[in-house]
């Protein structure tokens, strides 16, 4: 199986000078591609910071970091926000720009890839809406939604453009139970058709099923890199 | 070219709709950027009526070649040379006619209200006529009545009521020191910064209510060149052809000269100049205000979208998209509200504010700039958003 997600002795730092604290410890993670991958762990155990350093929203410092067959490690600001286009992110926060309707916010998760014409757009974001059983509120603001719906128009802005790899961080953190099973369930369908990679950061325990392993990450170091006991 | 074209196509206008969702924030942002608008149109208008209503009498003049004395500054103050002058200009080939004009400033006593007002007086023979204005060339026979005088229409001042009695057919009188003078008809000329109202009379009039004045010194010489010579030539020919006392310009050199004196001498265009700045000064606060509130309200969709793969330039084009549209519709209400205000200041002032093409097109361009500018600044906040620290 390809390799989606190659990490090797990953060190990361924050500060500078005096303030400078080190918050990666040797990190080593091989993610296979299709894999669904769950990373657990207390708050300020860096969970967040390997994801973004795997997202490529920061430069990486030391180490080697390959995603998708490219090194992030060193690269350039461009080369990071190349990088991005050919990920799906899901936040914590739906994070649904709000003078925009859900087709038009979904549709901006398309605009970045110039091939695709415009009639093909708008066919592929409510496409992808009624995929996400919102396909009634294409001209639905954000604000006429449940939280449960924008996160799913979240996830739709993330999937539609089919990318080989959704980040994810704590997606189910502002929903209750039913809604966040409901998100992670469409997680896993979605991206079991488009045979993606997932990693996924969360607390929440009711939602561990679905992975297919899952790391532990505890005070910058990975603690436990197994097989999901449930999976 | 047509790839970009291409890109605005499929491109979700996200400046537009941004402003559009807020309805309440843009009307605000466009009446800020329509009153900086509005501000500077009056600056600039009042500058142009200033410059305009003191070439308005010499733009009226029928001359190609004005001839002047060396030491005048500008209409209200002319200084004279010698009537001889004009005798010598008639030698030169390409001069058809050369008439004297006689201008000074007199204080009469208003018809209507009965107070001292200084008023500028034209005097000119009336067998030549001195003036490209046909209501006054109809009315010359009366000017050949001694003491009697034509009346500036646009005079600032209340002159409404012996205005009317004119226009009724009947004459009003006045008086200068202890003459009498009898307003027998009416010309529109305008009044200007330097002289309330104009009045015309013949040269044996003014003379008479000027007695220090003489014949033989003339405030200025209008020559009109006969068909198929060019002015510039034959003023260069008088040039050479009269003496040091007496300076020659072409009617356009001498508008020139005109408005120079105003520009330069009177604190007047530096003035409204200024007011001009601070208008566009007082724009770009406002649409700055504008635009970073916007940009903070939405720092974290923007964040949102570098995270996705939009680089920082697209959300930099965001903002300027949303300068752009700010200026274009902030100008509508800018440039028409000006219309009214213009009429409303020509009426209270009798100065000639009016708009004008390239006046509108100056301000749309500052406009342009001013939210560009705006923008340019408000663009900085975007350096904040950085999906890496907010999530």
């Amino acid at each position: 199986m390809a390799i989606a997600i190659s990490v090797q002795d990953l060190n990361h730092y924050f500060g500078q000078g005096q303030l400078r604290k080190q918050v990666l410890f040797d990190i080593n993670l091989e993610i296979n591609t299709g894999e669904i991958v769950i990373m657990t762990g207390p708050s300020g155990s860096g969970k967040t910071t390997l994801l973004t350093l795997i997202g490529g929203l920061r430069s990486a410092q030391s180490g080697s970091l390959q995603v998708l067959g490219q090194e992030l490690c060193g690269a350039t600001p461009q080369k990071l926000t190349q990088a991005r286009k050919h990920h799906g992110y899901i936040f914590q926060a739906h994070n649904l720009h709000s003078s925009l309707t859900t087709l038009q916010n979904v549709k901006m998760g398309l605009e970045l890839h110039r091939e695709i014409p415009p009639t093909e757009m708008k066919a592929r974001a409510i496409r992808m809406l009624e995929q996400v059983g919102l396909g009634e509120r294409t001209n639905y603001y954000p604000d006429g939604l449940s939280g449960g719906q924008k996160q799913r128009v979240a996830i739709a802005r993330a999937l539609v453009s089919h990318p080989k790899l959704v980040l994810a961080d704590e997606p189910t953190a502002a929903l209750d139970s039913k809604s966040g099973r409901d998100v992670v369930n469409l997680m896993q369908t979605l991206a079991k058709e488009q045979g993606c990679t997932i990693l996924l950061v969360t607390h929440d325990n009711r939602i561990l099923d679905v992975a297919d392993r899952i790391v532990h990450m505890e005070d910058g170091v990975l603690k436990r890199n197994t097989a999901s006991p449930v999976g | 070219m047509i790839g970009f074209i291409q890109q605005l196509q499929r491109r979700t206008p996200l400046g537009w709709l941004q402003l559009s969702h807020e309805k309440g924030r843009l009307l605000v942002a466009l009446a800020g950027i329509a009153f900086a608008d509005v501000l500077m149109f009056m600056q600039l208008g009042f500058q142009n009526a200033l410059y305009d209503s003191n070439t308005r009498v010499s733009r009226a003049m029928s001359a190609d070649i004005i001839l002047l004395s060396p030491k005048a500054l500008n209409l209200q103050n002319l200084s004279t040379f010698s009537r001889r002058r004009l005798f010598q200009a008639k030698d030169v080939p390409g001069v058809q006619t050369s008439t004297a004009l006689y201008i000074n400033s007199i204080t009469w006593r208003n018809p209507q209200t009965r107070l001292n007002a200084t008023v500028q007086v034209l005097g000119f023979a009336p067998d030549e006529p001195a003036f490209d204005l046909p209501e006054v060339n109809q009315q010359l026979d009366k000017l050949k009545l001694p003491d009697t005088v034509l009346f500036d229409r646009g005079a600032r001042g209340q002159y409404a009521e012996a205005i009317a009695q004119v226009e009724q057919g009947k004459t009003t009188t006045t008086e200068v020191d202890r003459r009498t003078l009898t307003i027998a008809g009416l010309f529109s000329l305008g009044a200007s910064f330097g002289a309330d109202a104009n009045l015309m009379v013949s040269d044996q009039t003014f003379l008479r209510l000027f007695p220090r004045r003489d014949a033989a010194s003339v405030s200025l010489g209008l020559i009109q060149v006969k068909s198929g010579y060019n002015p510039q030539q034959v003023a260069a020919a008088l040039e050479s052809h009269l003496p040091e006392d007496v300076r020659v310009l072409t009617t356009q050199e001498y508008l020139q000269f005109e408005e120079n004196y105003w520009r330069t001498a009177s604190p007047i265009g530096f003035v409204f100049g200024l007011g001009t700045v601070m208008a566009f000064v007082v724009g770009v606060v406002i649409v700055y205000q504008v635009l970073s509130t916007d940009v903070n309200a939405h720092i974290k969709e923007y964040a949102t979208f570098k995270a996705m793969g939009y680089s920082n330039s697209y959300l930099l084009s965001v903002v300027f998209e949303e300068a752009i549209i700010l200026a274009f519709l902030g100008f509508i209400p800018g440039a028409i509200l000006p219309l009214g205000l213009y009429a409303l200041a020509a009426n209270a002032t009798a100065l000639p504010i009016y708009m004008t093409a390239s006046r509108a097109v100056f301000v749309l361009v500052l406009t342009v700039v001013m939210c560009a500018l705006s923008g340019a600044i408000a663009t900085r906040k975007l350096q904040s958003a950085d999906p890496a620290d907010m999530f």
